[in-house]
């Protein structure tokens, strides 16, 4: 016997979902389906007309090095930024949640830094950073040479991958505190009782515990590392030095917006859709098996 | 001076449009007897007609107290201008916008700055696709192939022909015309700001080695920068090595010493011009300076390591730079105080016979798909920007310089290169004028140059950070920018430049 509750006819089904379904068509399939059409065409940028290349646009792209470079630079940045992320905003907020001294006031600042617009904690970073004035140029007293951003790429990866990372531990720290805070004071009480010290106690009950958590920030924190990435290179590096930090997301901006050549950035933001896409179903599939949804 | 246009009539604003809105447009001391006109060509038959003829009294009578407030004639045509320039320079542009409307009743521009260059003409090229552009668009100097086959575009010539503006062409100079012109000479847009670069040089510095002019040629300027450095200077010349340098570095070191940037006349004969700086001259000058950076006598100075290489002149940090005159106003302002200093023009190599530099900048085009009445005021205020007075106001408040001889002339005369501030301007028109423009001296047409602007910082990034030996990078760097050539003529299939 059916338990649910049914529409008799599936058109009114059909009917509650369409205002929803209109917004996801008008702002994503609809420009995904033109992004498509486009990537498949020569566009002239002032709309004069187009030119239907079919596989060009993914061929030539396919075939640059700079565009592997910078995919390799984008997986670079992604994996380093979203461990580093994590792992200090998990150690942050299991220091807040064992109520140290001043955790209540922690548990508020901690979270600021995901407030702050990317250009402007990009600009902050740029000060904090620069080689010849700001905090760096202290450490390039010492040791002359270096620091040097301008023409060093792993420098200026380095720099982007602080920024990013200063901002999304902000981020993290939200949900790694919620899911610790989530966690029964008893069991921890009794483990504590049973003899287990700090850090035992985190590997073994914690951690476990707040797993789902790691896992969706794992997610997000990749695929934000793709997207929200832009404001930061904009105004830290620009992409440079010789494409050094010429993210894919960068690089669509650049080679669409600076450089009018739309059907190329529509190809490539394509690749970098499918690319988030492989890895989000990678993590599912792979990751998500080690989760313990209580 | 050329003859004033008609003015508009209050009659042809109102076609088409509602009662309510006509009245809004003809607050007029001739309110009554405009409107009435006005209301019975527009709708001469019909319950409208018959509802308005009631109601004409009442509001004929709230059109006329209304004028008694609002002195102006009849409501100026509006028409938008979309710039580039941001800051100090855009404050400059709202006061030239400013002038042009109190200069004139029957027009007004709106002038909106896009914050630079690049988003203004991506948001050009969205609000045509929508229909929605301005009349009169800033497109900068590289830009100027992309526009030229847009399609979108009044040729700006024309525009003054048609609305009976007789403009000197003869009056620009030619360095500066030919740049924007089409091969065959017709001007397609307006020069409107322009410079070239020169070179910066300190005389306190220079006077410590013996010096009390400028180097002529970059033999003397190595030599002298050894100088310097022996002489205790930590930073004896400053560069930097973006996309933005490939202006004074490569384009018009280039154009100098007559070399060519790309095949087929650096593209004004066609399409298919291919880069070719990895063979000319340019090969050794970027040779000299990895040599000269290499030997500490050269500093790579920019905004993202702290200190760019203006502000370094400007504090006394470096000692000579390559940059545009369109910073000789900043540096007057923000130099260390009491520090002696001047301008060159740029030097070339040995035994080399000077040609004209290049113009930077930008010119203003007027898009197409607009009213007439937009395109008279759009005419007016083209002719306002090539007065002489408009030049003089212009190059005071900016960096900038003349674009005619007679704007040149009229400043000359009014004592503006005499003056303390503004000397030493005059050297970028004396550069700019070197020579008569050679088919490679008269600019660029390179389609998508942005990007191979880029590409030009992405391969000396690499060369400096000795990633690459140099014929590498600048092989690296024609390989590239031939690809995104390609790309731009296979977009215009069969089309040519103009």
């Amino acid at each position: 016997m059916e338990k649910r509750v049914t529409f008799g006819k599936w058109t009114i089904g059909i009917l509650f979902a369409v205002p929803q379904l209109l917004l996801i068509f008008t702002f994503f399939y609809w420009p995904a389906g033109q992004a498509v059409y486009w990537s498949l065409t020569l566009q002239q940028p002032w709309g004069g007309g187009n030119i239907w290349v079919g596989l060009d646009n993914f061929r030539s792209i396919l075939s640059n090095a700079d565009y592997w470079s910078s995919i390799t630079a984008s997986l670079v940045f992604a994996g380093i930024s979203t461990g580093l992320a994590m792992f200090i905003a998990l150690v942050l907020a299991a220091l807040t949640d064992r109520q140290l001294a001043g955790s209540r006031l922690y548990r508020v600042v901690l979270i600021w830094p995901y407030g702050i617009a990317a250009p402007a904690l990009a600009m902050a970073f740029r000060f904090i950073l620069a080689p010849e004035a700001g905090f760096m140029a202290m450490v390039n007293r010492v040791w002359p040479g270096i620091w040097d951003p301008g023409l060093d790429g792993a420098d200026a990866m380095a720099s982007i991958i602080v920024a990013f990372s200063w901002k999304y531990v902000g981020y993290n720290f939200i949900f790694f505190l919620a899911a610790f805070q989530a966690i029964p004071r008893s069991l921890i009480e009794a483990a504590a009782m049973d003899g287990s010290g700090v850090i035992r106690r985190f590997w073994d009950i914690q951690f476990p515990l707040i797993t789902p958590t790691i896992f969706f920030l794992l997610v997000i924190n990749i695929t934000e590392s793709f997207q929200d990435s832009f404001g930061i290179v904009d105004i830290m590096t620009a992409g440079g030095p010789a494409n050094a930090t010429n993210l894919m997301v960068y690089k669509i901006y650049s080679d669409g917006f600076k450089g009018l050549d739309y059907s190329g950035a529509a190809a490539q933001s394509i690749i970098l859709m499918l690319l988030i896409i492989v890895l989000t179903i990678f993590q599912f599939r792979f990751i998500e098996r080690r989760v313990h949804y209580r | 001076m050329p003859a004033k246009p008609p003015r508009e009539r209050n009659g042809q604003l109102c076609k088409g449009r509602g009662a309510t809105t006509e009245l809004s447009h003809t607050f007029s001391k001739r309110a009554g007897k405009d409107l009435r006109k006005t209301l019975v060509t527009s709708h001469s038959r019909g319950k409208t007609m018959t509802m308005i003829k009631r109601g004409f009294a009442a509001l004929a009578a709230g059109a006329l107290s209304t004028a008694l407030a609002m002195p102006a004639s009849a409501e100026p045509v509006k028409f938008d201008f979309w710039f580039g320039l941001s800051g100090d320079l855009a404050r400059v542009v709202d006061t030239l916008c400013k002038n042009f409307n109190a200069s004139q009743k029957d027009y007004e521009v709106v002038c909106t700055s896009q914050g630079n260059y690049d988003a203004t003409l991506q948001n050009t090229i969205a609000a045509f696709r929508a229909g929605k552009q301005p009349a009169v668009v800033q497109v900068y100097d590289v830009g100027t192939a992309t526009m030229m086959l847009s399609g979108a575009y009044k040729p700006a010539d024309k525009l003054m022909e048609e609305n009976g503006y007789k403009i000197d062409y003869a009056d620009y100079f030619p360095g500066i015309a030919r740049y924007y012109a089409t091969s065959k000479g017709e001007m397609l847009s307006f020069p409107f700001n322009s410079s070239t670069p020169l070179m910066y040089w300190n005389k306190d510095a220079f006077a410590k080695i013996g010096k009390t002019e400028a180097p002529k040629t970059w033999e003397d300027v190595g030599a002298d920068l050894k100088a310097l450095k022996d002489a205790g200077y930590e930073c004896p010349m400053a560069i930097n090595i973006s996309a933005n340098e490939s202006w004074q570095l490569m384009e018009q070191f280039s154009a100098l010493h007559n070399q060519p940037i790309a095949t087929k006349n650096n593209g004004y004969d066609g399409l298919d011009a291919r880069l070719e700086v990895n063979k000319t001259k340019f090969v050794q000058y970027v040779t000299d300076l990895k040599k000269w950076y290499d030997a500490g006598l050269i500093k790579i100075k920019s905004k993202d390591l702290g200190q760019d290489m203006v502000q370094a002149f400007a504090s006394g940090t470096c000692q000579l730079i390559l940059t545009s005159v369109g910073d000789h106003g900043t540096v007057g302002r923000t130099q260390k105080e009491g520090m002696k200093w001047d301008v060159a023009e740029l030097p070339v190599y040995a035994g080399t016979e000077r040609k004209n530099s290049l113009v930077g900048g930008a010119s203003l085009w007027v898009l197409s798909g607009k009213s007439d009445a937009e395109y008279k005021g759009a005419a007016a205020f083209l002719n306002f920007i090539h007065d002489p007075k408009t030049a003089l106001f212009w190059s005071t408040n900016t960096g900038y310089i003349p674009v005619t001889k007679s704007g040149f002339d009229y400043m000359k005369g009014q004592g503006f290169y005499d003056k303390a501030p503004y000397k030493g301007r005059e050297v970028a028109i004396a550069s700019l004028t070197a020579s008569e423009p050679t088919e490679i001296t008269r600019g660029i047409r390179l389609g998508n140059f942005t990007q191979i602007r880029a590409e030009f910082g992405t391969q000396m990034q690499a060369i400096f950070a000795n990633k690459v030996s140099v014929q590498e990078g600048l092989d690296t760097l024609v390989k590239n920018g031939d690809a995104i050539l390609d790309r731009f003529q296979q977009t215009y299939p069969g089309k040519t430049l103009p």
